[in-house]
């Protein structure tokens, strides 16, 4: 059956993409604005009809290749959180910009594209979705039009290029060995396949949406685009695309039958993504791509549910909790950066503390957030996603996530501790409203989910 | 109730904080109010505290907070957290009253050691393990803050390891607590619950394991040799008010966790590394007194005597561990004097290091040498040290001596080597007077030329706090009916 309206926010995505796109053809450059507004009800109207569809029972769409579930409710309300914050934060970027609807325009597709990622329980529909918030975002870093830029989108998409027929070919393999692309008859099939061709599909698909989730292997184009890209672009390409992308490895390591080894597949990939991101960040002078690295260490503990699932309760609703935690807790992070756009440099975040206390304030929650420090959301997020692991028999996995939580702690506090010594040569400029706005909102989203925690675990099927 | 004295500062800190037009008078006045509303209701706690049955809590509260993981809203004290709250509420008052003169940001400052004041007080009532770990973990970032905004010298790099070191040790003890929690059947974070339900009984080499991780976390936090490198260099640097509270507050989240959740929750594995414990206890006792008599900076003595005071806590809570039939009363006794000990200490380390505050505001200096015959010019400061140094190596009358006598006359009984403890009194007694004597006696030279006496807020914040450690030690009879049945408690449950 097709039940078309079950989709109805990710239509809704899409279509407001379409609306975004052609109404900024025929709209003044100066109010082009309007069309943030559209986008921005967009995303608002996406999160109500989500939360009003996660009170419904759990549904499947077109013939069982689209899941309509709690885990696809949420995707869809973080997504369009997401997407409604750097769209929030865009404003001082982009007002008045040759590109500024068009940027509207691909931050919508490729939102939808996360979702789609998310609910897809079929093979094709899961390429389908990792295309659509591919291709998207290659232009969305390239609208900075600077050199870096350049660099940073040509890497992008030779790795989205690279990983996207890795999946491809991971998905041919399943599919040839069991005839099917449907989760549903997968999980039915695969424990008579040959296991080491499982074991081999699992590493290619997996790895393939490793780019989309921009952990290890396929990470190399984060700190670049985060730091070559728009601030709006940094903020959005390091925060949505992993909603989707972690969400399909968890569905997929649903399929995957207990044989084929792809836990430690994802455990060698979470270890790997946390000591990696960890270690490059610890060398980083410019905090964009510094919060670039950090973001490829929360992959790393972002995997450490995914190994859990199908052995402990506790992944699914730990892995969407940490998910959550994640997403504003990032863009905060972000949207401090992009409220200072020509402090890049470590060094220049002097005096910050003393010209504008809200922002510093929201930096110190969102950056010891991401190390994990309670109430904060993330330390919520790494609780439970370390309790998993241990009950899902990972008790070393979880030890390791804390001894990497320990590690990050330093390069945050050395960027912290500049905020509050006194400026060099001149005071730092005045910060961006939309971005700091958005920064201290998402900063308060951040203390308030960790707060609230209880009802956010209920909310994602705990 | 207990809500309110947990969340009270807490509210007030963020009031003082945002509310913009507040004069740094006002917010000065506003602290010392909140925290004698504090020690109030503490009082009132204390009037109306009746011992509950072993394994329940008095005034206890709970709500549903995250029900997905085990873990609740719990709050309660018993004989083991009341006198410690008692006693950070009075540490705080007296950190107010002393910060009344305070120039440096005062508003931040009252705010900050009101959230500080919040979380060390949640740390002591929580009886969830994450609970607990959230507000033993704020205290990292607070208590950083303190050092790095407020303190002198090379406070950045101070506070820097301080933070680092102390925010892995929080990570160990994460670890050990989820171990708790995925041992326990039915999954749960809750203390009562878990030192109930007793989850690695039959497991020792996993129970083992799990209190390796939380002992290493409280024994940063405490700190025990070997992990006590941070503690010196944070209080060399940190304000006087922030050592006070480092040294007399924070110093107990770590020591208290050993009574509340390693040696009840995992008797088995305690009972097992008890020796080592013990080991640790007697090696911190003679090494931070050792280092102690070596130092000549008199911020960094007191910091090291820390080290020592804590290692007589280590000691007996260790000896509490090693079960035979007949040293279940001497055991018990071991375990009510660490607990006095905390309270003791927390009072005297902390008007030691209110003193070596007016020290380092009169003349710039720590050093012992740099003063001389401080008791000409500033009489009542060198009657308070004088009181203060025969306080902390423990003198009879004074809180100390109850402390430390309960703690060796259980130690000894239960385990007569440890006898070799008794050398670190010693040791203390020998470098208290000798700082003393540099410090007071001989003619007046150096710094201590035109040196002013204490004034009134020096006076009101370190007087209270000598003055309870005397009352303590000539009526100690209240106090210890409050700990006596909860340590007794712990040996029970410890016997298991």
């Amino acid at each position: 059956m097709m039940r078309a309206e079950l989709l109805l926010p990710e239509m809704l995505l899409a279509g407001g993409a379409l609306v975004v796109l052609l109404g900024g053809s025929f709209t003044p450059r100066h109010r082009q604005w309007i069309l943030r507004g559209v986008a921005a009800a967009v995303c608002v109207t996406v999160i109500i009809t989500a939360t009003v569809a996660l009170s419904t029972p759990a549904n499947t769409a077109f013939d069982g290749s689209y899941a309509v579930d709690t885990v696809t409710g949420v995707a869809r309300i973080l997504a369009a959180t997401g997407c409604l914050l750097v769209l929030a934060l865009a404003g001082d970027e982009l007002a008045g910009a040759a590109r500024e609807s068009d940027a509207y325009a691909l931050l919508l597709f490729a939102t939808a594209g996360a979702v789609l990622l998310a609910g897809a329980t079929d093979l094709l529909a899961l390429v389908v979705g990792f295309l659509l918030a591919s291709i998207p975002l290659y232009a969305l870093i390239g609208l900075a039009g600077t050199g870096a830029g350049a660099e940073a989108v040509l890497k992008t998409y030779l790795l989205g290029a690279l990983f996207g027929i890795l999946l491809l070919f991971g998905v041919t393999l399943l599919s040839g060995i069991t005839g099917t692309t449907a989760y549903a008859e997968l999980a039915a099939r695969l424990p008579d396949a040959p296991r080491s061709v499982v074991t081999a599909a699992a590493v290619a698909v997996i790895g393939g949406l490793m780019f989309k989730a921009g952990g290890f292997p396929a990470h190399f184009w984060v700190p670049d685009a985060a730091q070559g890209g728009m601030a709006m672009a940094a903020t959005f390409l390091t925060t949505v695309p992993k909603i989707g992308a972690l969400i399909a490895i968890h569905r997929l390591a649903g399929v995957l039958p207990g044989t084929s080894n792809w836990p430690t597949v994802v455990v060698v990939l979470a270890v790997a993504s946390m000591l990696l991101g960890n270690l490059a960040a610890y060398w980083q002078t410019d905090v964009r791509r510094l919060l670039g690295w950090s973001t490829v260490s929360q992959v790393g503990y972002l995997l450490v549910p995914v190994v859990a699932t199908g052995r402990s309760d506790l992944a699914q609703p730990s892995l969407l909790v940490y998910l959550a935690g994640y997403t504003v807790t990032n863009i905060a992070a972000f949207a401090v950066a992009a409220a200072l756009p020509r402090h890049r440099d470590r060094m220049s975040w002097r005096g910050v503390a003393a010209t504008a206390p809200w922002l510093t304030t929201a930096l110190v929650v969102a950056l010891l957030g991401l190390v994990g420090t309670p109430p904060t959301a993330v330390f919520v997020g790494k609780l439970t996603t370390a309790s998993a692991a241990w009950d899902g028999g990972y008790a070393w996995l979880a030890v390791v996530v804390f001894i990497n939580s320990a590690l990050s702690l330093f390069y945050y506090l050395r960027w912290l501790v500049l905020l509050y010594q006194p400026w060099a040569v001149a005071p730092p400029d005045r910060p961006g409203r939309w971005s700091a706005t958005v920064a201290v909102v998402a900063a308060v989203l951040s203390l308030v989910v960790g707060v609230a925690a209880g009802l956010v675990w209920r909310a994602a099927g705990g | 109730m207990l809500t309110v004295i947990v969340f009270l500062p807490l509210l007030v800190a963020v009031l003082l904080a945002v509310v913009p037009r507040c004069s740094d008078t006002a917010a000065r006045w506003v602290w010392v109010g909140a925290a004698t509303i504090e020690l109030a209701l503490i009082g009132v706690v204390w009037a109306g505290y009746e011992t509950p049955p072993p394994g329940q809590l008095a005034f206890a509260e709970r709500a549903a907070w995250i029900p997905g993981v085990g873990s609740s809203y719990h709050l309660g004290v018993d004989g083991l957290s009341l006198p410690l709250m008692a006693m950070t509420a009075v540490v705080f008052l007296a950190c107010a009253v002393y910060a009344l003169r305070e120039r440096h940001r005062p508003r931040v400052q009252a705010s900050l050691f009101l959230f500080l004041q919040s979380v060390c007080l949640g740390v002591f009532a929580a009886a969830d393990l994450i609970l607990f770990f959230v507000f033993f973990d704020l205290s990292i970032v607070g208590m950083y803050a303190v050092i790095a905004g407020w303190g002198h010298g090379d406070r950045a790099r101070s506070a820097l390891k301080f933070f680092l070191y102390t925010f892995l040790g929080s990570l160990a003890l994460l670890t050990g607590f989820i171990g708790l929690y995925a041992a326990a059947d039915p999954h749960t974070f809750d203390m009562p619950t878990l030192t109930a339900e007793n989850p690695f009984a039959g497991r020792p080499l996993a129970g083992g394991v799990v209190l390796a991780a939380i002992l290493i976390g409280l024994a940063v936090k405490t700190p025990t040799v070997p992990f006590h490198t941070w503690l010196p260099p944070a209080h060399t640097d940190a304000p006087a008010v922030g050592s006070a509270v480092l040294a007399g507050v924070l110093l107990k989240l770590g020591t208290y966790g050993f009574v509340r959740i390693a040696a009840p929750m995992l008797p088995q594995a305690w009972r097992g590394w008890a020796w080592v414990i013990v080991a640790v206890g007697v090696v911190s006792v003679l090494y931070g007194a050792l280092v102690a008599l070596a130092q000549t900076n008199l911020k960094r003595m007191i910091a090291y005597t820390s080290i020592n005071h804590m290692g007589y806590v280590v000691l007996a809570v260790g000896a509490a561990g090693l079960v035979s039939v007949d040293t279940v009363e001497p055991r018990a006794v071991a375990v009510t004097g660490a607990v006095t000990q905390m309270v003791s200490h927390g009072l005297i380390t902390s008007a030691l290091f209110l003193l070596a505050g007016v020290l380092y505001e009169r003349a710039g200096s720590y050093d012992l040498h740099a003063y001389g015959g401080l008791a000409t010019p500033a009489p009542i400061f060198a009657a308070f040290f004088a009181v203060g140094a025969f306080a902390s190596l423990g003198l009879p009358a004074f809180s100390g001596f109850i402390a430390e006598f309960q703690v060796f006359a259980g130690s000894i009984a239960t385990a007569p080597v440890t006898a070799v403890a008794l050398l670190g009194i010693l040791v203390t007694a020998a470098l208290f007077l000798r700082a003393g004597q540099a410090l007071l006696t001989g003619p007046t030279v150096g710094c201590a030329k035109g040196f002013g006496d204490l004034r009134p807020t020096e006076l009101w914040s370190v007087g209270p706090l000598l003055a309870l450690s005397l009352l303590i030690g000539v009526l100690p009879r209240p106090l210890l009916d409050l700990i006596e049945p909860a340590a007794r408690t712990v040996v029970d449950l410890l016997g298991r």
